[in-house]
């Protein structure tokens, strides 16, 4: 049985001067490629630096990203972060709830290793 | 001069290799729309950016005349001519067409969007309902205790943050308006003030708080009503309170009698709150207790604003419609939805079939079913800089940057309008002046004179 986690997306500072330097240029495209866990959860669940995990959210959507640990205290355990782009658009369903506003935050998702970082 | 033209403050020529200073302009990245920026300009490029932060810098500095085609029809080079007529074509052949975007454009081309979209009886919306529309519609059903930026400078001695980071969103929010300045009743500036921090998890902006409070995720709503209970009087079950929230009664308890104790008490609230599931209801939580505190004493909150012009957004379309986004005018007079007329809904439930996007990009932003379908049908994008949109689109617009290259009025995140000073000219059209081309045509196409 795979862990739940919550997902966090929004914004950090690379993310937001990324996107005036060019979203195909790399500081956006490093941003917003990164997961980030929390060290005691990467411990407890013998993951390092760079490993490529899937998460797969309520409806069955799927991405791969690879991790990276959050600053100390940053990320309590139980939650992911990534900054806001392709990959956190891509865990967030069609439906709004009638609201115009998918949810974007706070989304459950689990989390498995799919490839070793080359050490 | 056409009225309301962005080119009412066009820079001031560029002398070759000579530098250029521009005192007080505009920055247009985030909601705060900080003025106070001296730029150094050379040529067609922007070199300084005095007092701007890192993200206000960043956009500066990263805005230069880009060398690529003005319009792209599929992809290929086209004269504006062209794209202004196919633009037109394709907005007024299509049976859903829906109009999204607007929050980097000035006041002046919000304006002639929702022209264009009363003329094609579409839909338009804009940022705001991927970002504070739950907020907007918790204005609606609770009202909102408000006051400028400049009153929380000069008179805020208990800011409370919720589910925003501003050190990372707005950099100069604590600087410029809530936690350092000295205001006139704060002549100590961050000495007089009480900084509270709730957030789930502990963010870079955490640093800059008296007190941090961690809620569990998920869980604002309950934290709210915790709050709303205290400050009415009502004895609640400290066990069920730490259960529900992941934060001692005590703490709570403690944060009321700071908040009533206050003379004037500020509440910025961010996404965390309308991107979670509860959303308006979250809202709608923050906006209750913040008039529920007026019983005490003065109290006001505000939402964090993300986009330079997503404020104004909201108020262009309001005056122009009665509401301030997902608007619909299929039948001749606007009707107001969100779920139904937000454009994350007529996407991923596949009824627009075709669109315009100005300074936005849904191709990146969106979720999977909306990117999708978007992909399906022709539409329109305008942009300064080339993204996922803008290359996916059958006609594509390179505009010139707004506040850089143009003039124009924004609004602050309190709703205060601002003048932009641009830098340098643009060889690009602005968007100002494509959605005007493009109004022009659809209007002959569909007889109106």
């Amino acid at each position: 049985m795979l862990e739940t986690f919550i997902l966090i997306p929004g914004r950090t500072t690379d993310q937001g001067c990324g996107v005036s330097e060019g979203k195909f240029k790399d500081r956006y495209q490093n941003a917003i490629r990164a997961l980030q866990v929390a060290p005691g959860d990467m411990t407890r669940l013998g993951l390092a630096e760079g490993d490529r995990v899937r998460l797969t959210g309520e409806e069955g959507q799927t991405v791969e990203v690879c991790i990276t640990a959050a600053k100390k205290e940053e990320l309590p355990e139980g939650l992911l972060f990534i900054a806001y782009g392709d990959i956190s658009s891509r865990m967030m369903t069609g439906d709004t709830h009638g609201s115009g506003m998918p949810t974007s935050k706070g989304m459950e998702v689990t989390m498995e290793l799919v490839q070793k970082a080359v050490a | 001069m056409t009225s309301g033209s962005t080119q009412a403050h066009a820079p001031t020529p560029s002398i070759p290799g000579e530098l250029k200073i521009i005192q007080d302009a505009t920055c247009t990245f985030c909601g705060c729309v900080c003025d106070d920026i001296e730029l150094t300009v050379k040529d067609d490029h922007i070199i300084e950016a005095k007092r701007a932060c890192i993200l206000g810098k960043s956009w500066f500095l990263n805005h230069s005349v880009e060398d690529r085609p003005s319009c792209t029809i599929d992809g290929n080079p086209a004269s504006l001519e062209q794209g202004y007529d196919r633009a037109a074509q394709i907005l007024t052949h299509g049976k859903y067409p829906i109009v999204y975007g607007l929050s980097d454009s000035p006041c002046e081309a919000q304006r002639v969007a929702v022209s264009i979209v009363d003329w094609i009886s579409g839909t338009i919306d804009t940022t705001t309902s991927v970002c504070h529309g739950p907020s907007g519609m918790a204005f609606q059903g609770v009202g909102e205790v408000t006051c400028s930026l400049g009153e929380v400078a000069n008179r805020g001695d208990m800011i409370m943050f919720w589910g925003s980071n501003p050190a990372e969103s707005h950099p100069r929010h604590f600087t410029k308006y809530s936690l350092m300045p000295k205001g006139m009743f704060l002549p100590n500036g961050r000495k007089d003030r009480t900084c509270v921090i709730v957030d789930v998890r502990r963010t870079k902006s955490a640093k800059a708080a008296d007190i941090f409070i961690q809620i569990k995720p998920k869980k604002d709503f309950e934290a709210l009503w915790t709050l709303r209970a205290l400050a009415k009087g009502i004895e609640l079950d400290p066990e069920l309170v730490l259960r529900e929230t992941g934060v001692e009664f005590s703490v709570w308890s403690d944060l009321m009698d700071r908040m009533k104790a206050c003379k004037f008490g500020v509440i910025f609230f961010g996404m965390g709150l309308t991107m979670t599931r509860g959303k308006h209801v979250n809202s709608e939580a923050l906006l209750a207790l913040t008039r529920d505190m007026n019983a005490h004493t003065r109290f006001v909150a505000k939402p964090n604003r993300g986009h330079g012009n997503v404020t104004g957004a909201d108020n262009v379309v309001s005056w122009r419609t009665g509401y301030p986004f997902g608007v619909n005018h299929a039948r001749g007079y606007p009707r107001f939805n969100p779920g139904e007329y937000t454009t994350s809904d007529t996407l991923a439930n596949r009824e627009a079939d075709c669109a315009m996007m100005i300074a936005c990009d849904p191709m990146a932003n969106f979720s999977q079913p909306a990117r999708e379908h978007l992909a399906t049908i022709p539409y329109i994008a305008l942009d300064t800089k080339e993204t996922p949109t803008t290359r996916s689109a059958a006609v594509a617009f390179a505009v010139a940057t707004y506040g850089i290259n143009t003039g124009g009025t924004v609004y602050r995140m309190d709703d205060v309008p601002i003048p932009l000073r641009p830098a340098f000219a643009s060889p690009h059209p602005s968007d100002y002046d494509v959605l005007t081309a493009i109004e022009v045509r659809v209007k002959k196409i569909l007889g109106i004179t």
